[in-house]
C-alpha cells in the first residue's frame, strides 16, 4: 500500500497538538499514515506513542535542540529527508499558520503542487483527489495534481480519525543545524490548557457582540467548559476586546468545521459565517428574529442569551 | 528602504461569489472585483513605515488580468510610488506553484529590503505563497505578524499563530505577512487618484520574466455549488427554550 507523510504539530513543550488525529484520518484515506515529527530532545516515546494512537504506524522523527523556537525550517528540512525515505503518494499538513508556511517552503523547494485547505482527501481510479470547500461553504471543488507528489494542507477537524495503530516503526533522522526564523520569546496562547484548540476541535461555543464585556464573555466559556468545547469569537467581539484574535472565527479568523457549532449572541455577517457554515450542526441563539446565521441554524432560539445560556448550563450538567 | 506591498484582486466577499463550473475558476463576472482589503493593511503598514523613515520607496505587484490594474491605481492613490503589474495570457489559472515562481522572478529584479502582504487573501484562503516566495528567494519569512519596527537594518516583530504569540527579530531583507490587528487603510483623496493615474505601471511578460509557460501541476476536477443549508427548526424563548435546546443536543449525542 501507498505511504502518505503527515507533518505532526508539536507544541514548545512536547507535546502533539490535537490536530494530529484529524490528519492522520485525512492520510488514511489514501495510504498508511506516516507520522512526521519534529521533537525536543527527551520526548521521542511520548511523542510517538500519541502518533500511535492517533493511527500512524511508522514514524520519521528528528531530535532538535531548540524545536520550540525555531519557526518552521526543521519541519520542512525532515519532511524533504522523509519523502526521500518513504516515496508518498502525498504529503498532509495542516491548514494551520505553521502548517502553511512549512507547506509552501516545502512545495517551492520540491517543485511541488499544492492542494489548500483541504476538507477530504481520497484516491479515485488511481489519481489522489483532494476537496476543497471555497467561497464560504457555498461551493465545493474538487482538484488534482498532474504529476509529482501533492502537498495537502488540510482543515484540522474536517476529517475524520482512524483510531489508534497496533504499533508504530519509528526511524529517527539527523538534521543539520537550521537557519532560519527564530522566536526571541514564545508562550502559548489561550488560559486553560484543558480546554481544546478552536482548530480542530469537535465542538465549538462562540460569542458575539451582544456579550456586551469582556467579564459578560466568560458565560461562553462557561457553557463550552460544560460541553467539553473549544472558545470562539465573532470579529466583533475580538474588535471590542471581550476575546482574544486567537479565537476569531470567520472569513479573516479561524474555519472551524465542528460537529456542534454553537453561537451566542452572533447575527451572522457573511464573513463570520464563511468561517462555520460547515459545521455538522449549527445552534444560534439571538434575540434579533431576522439574524442572518438562523437561515443556516439547525436550531434557531430566539431570546436573550443572558436568560437562556445560564439555564442552558445547568440542562447541561443535570445530564451528563 | 525599498518596500515591495503585494497586492491580488478579489471578488467581493460582501457580494455572491461564484465559480465557472466548466473552468473550476473564479466567476469573474459574477460579482464585483476589488483589491484584497488585507493587502490594504500591508499597504497601510508601508505607508506607516515611510512616515516614520522618510527615504522609503513603496512598490505594488500584482499577478492578473489587464483588470487587476485597477487594483494596483486604487493602492497608487493611497500613496504608493509606483507598480508592478504581471500580466500574461498563458498565466490565467496559473496554480500555486505557477504563481510563486513567477512573483518570485519579479521580485528577484529589484532589491528589495521588505515584502509585505496579507496572511492569506480572502477568495482563496491558502496563506502559502508567502512562504514559497521566501523559500525561492531565500529570505526570512515572518507570518502572521501583529506588529512590527524596522531599525538599523534589523526587523523585530510579535507574530501570532493560532496556538502561540511569539516576538521574533530578522535582518532585512525579508518577508512579512500581515493579520487584521493592523489598521485599516486611510482612505484615499481625490488629490491622490488625480496623481496616482500619472504614476507609472510596469507590466512584465512571462518572457520579461525569462519564464517559459509552465503547465499547472495542480488542476480543478470539479466543481459544484454547494447544497443550499436551509433553515432548521425555530424556537422564541418562553423559558424553556434551554431545556429544548439539551434535548435537541442529547437527541445528536452532541452532550
Amino acid at each position: 500500500m501507498t505511504s502518505v507523510l503527515v507533518l505532526a504539530e508539536v507544541a514548545a513543550d512536547g507535546t502533539v497538538r490535537a490536530s494530529i488525529d484529524s490528519l492522520v484520518g485525512a492520510a488514511g484515506a489514501v495510504g498508511d499514515a506516516v507520522a512526521v515529527a519534529v521533537v525536543p530532545p527527551g520526548h521521542r516515546d511520548v511523542i510517538t506513542e500519541r502518533l500511535r494512537a492517533a493511527g500512524a504506524s511508522r514514524a520519521v522523527v528528528a531530535e532538535v535542540a531548540d524545536a520550540g523556537v525555531l519557526v518552521s525550517g526543521p519541519q520542512v528540512d525532515l519532511l524533504q529527508a522523509a519523502v526521500a525515505l518513504v516515496e508518498p503518494a502525498a504529503v498532509v499538513v495542516g491548514h494551520t499558520v505553521e502548517g502553511r508556511e512549512v507547506a509552501g517552503r516545502f512545495a517551492a523547494r520540491t517543485d511541488s503542487a499544492v492542494a489548500t485547505d483541504a476538507i477530504g482527501v481520497a484516491v479515485d481510479d488511481g489519481a489522489v483527489r483532494v476537496t476543497h470547500s471555497v467561497f464560504g461553504g457555498s461551493w465545493i471543488v474538487r482538484s488534482g495534481v498532474e504529476g509529482g507528489v501533492p502537498v495537502v494542507t488540510v482543515r484540522p477537524g474536517a476529517t475524520t480519525p482512524t483510531g489508534a495503530a497496533d504499533a508504530i516503526d519509528v526511524e529517527e533522522v539527523a538534521l543539520d543545524p537550521v537557519v532560519g526564523v527564530r522566536a526571541t520569546d514564545a508562550r502559548e496562547l489561550g488560559d486553560s490548557s484543558s480546554r481544546p484548540d478552536l482548530r480542530g476541535a469537535a465542538k465549538v461555543v462562540s460569542g458575539g457582540r451582544a456579550l456586551g464585556s469582556k467579564e459578560q464573555f466568560a458565560l461562553v466559556d462557561r457553557l463550552a467548559d460544560s460541553l467539553g468545547a473549544a472558545v470562539g469569537a465573532s470579529r466583533a467581539a475580538v474588535d471590542a476586546g471581550y476575546a482574544p484574535q486567537a479565537l476569531q472565527v470567520g472569513q479573516t479568523g479561524t474555519t472551524v468545521a465542528p460537529d456542534l457549532y454553537l453561537s451566542l449572541g452572533i447575527s451572522g455577517a457573511i464573513q463570520h459565517l464563511a468561517g462555520m457554515r460547515t459545521s455538522k450542526t449549527i445552534v444560534a441563539i439571538d434575540r434579533d428574529p431576522d439574524a442572518p446565521i438562523f437561515e443556516i441554524a439547525d436550531l434557531a432560539v430566539v431570546g436573550d442569551l443572558f436568560q437562556v445560556v445560564p439555564k442552558l448550563i445547568d440542562a447541561v450538567e443535570a445530564r451528563r | 528602504m525599498r518596500i515591495a506591498v503585494l497586492r491580488k484582486q478579489v471578488p467581493d466577499t460582501w457580494g455572491e461569489r461564484r465559480m465557472d463550473p466548466t473552468t473550476g475558476r473564479a466567476d469573474r463576472d459574477a460579482s464585483d472585483a476589488v483589491a484584497d482589503e488585507i493587502d490594504d493593511r500591508a499597504l497601510e503598514l508601508a505607508l506607516h513605515l515611510r512616515e516614520e523613515h522618510g527615504d522609503a520607496e513603496i512598490v505594488l505587484v500584482t499577478m492578473g488580468p489587464d483588470a487587476a490594474e485597477q487594483a494596483l491605481r486604487a493602492g497608487l492613490a493611497l500613496g504608493a510610488d509606483r507598480a508592478v503589474h504581471i500580466a500574461d495570457d498563458a498565466l490565467a489559472g496559473a496554480d500555486l506553484l505557477q504563481t510563486g515562481r513567477t512573483l518570485a522572478a519579479a521580485l528577484s529584479r529589484e532589491a528589495f529590503d521588505l515584502v509585505l502582504t496579507g496572511l492569506e487573501s480572502t477568495d482563496g484562503r491558502g496563506g502559502v505563497l508567502p512562504a514559497m516566495l521566501a523559500e525561492r528567494l531565500g529570505l526570512p519569512l515572518v507570518s502572521a505578524a501583529t506588529s512590527l519596527e524596522v531599525a538599523g537594518g534589523t526587523l523585530r516583530a510579535e507574530r501570532a499563530t493560532e496556538f502561540q504569540a511569539m516576538a521574533v527579530e530578522v535582518p532585512l531583507p525579508a518577508i512579512v505577512t500581515v493579520t487584521e490587528r493592523f489598521p485599516e487603510a486611510r482612505i484615499g483623496s481625490f488629490r491622490g487618484i488625480r496623481q496616482a493615474k500619472k504614476k507609472p505601471v510596469d507590466r512584465l511578460s512571462l518572457a520579461d520574466l525569462a519564464l517559459a509557460p509552465a503547465p499547472a501541476a495542480s488542476v480543478v476536477v470539479d466543481a459544484a455549488a454547494a447544497p443550499e443549508r436551509t433553515a432548521g427548526a425555530r424556537i422564541v424563548d418562553d423559558g424553556t427554550a434551554a431545556e429544548a435546546i439539551a434535548d435537541f443536543l442529547a437527541d445528536r449525542n452532541l452532550i
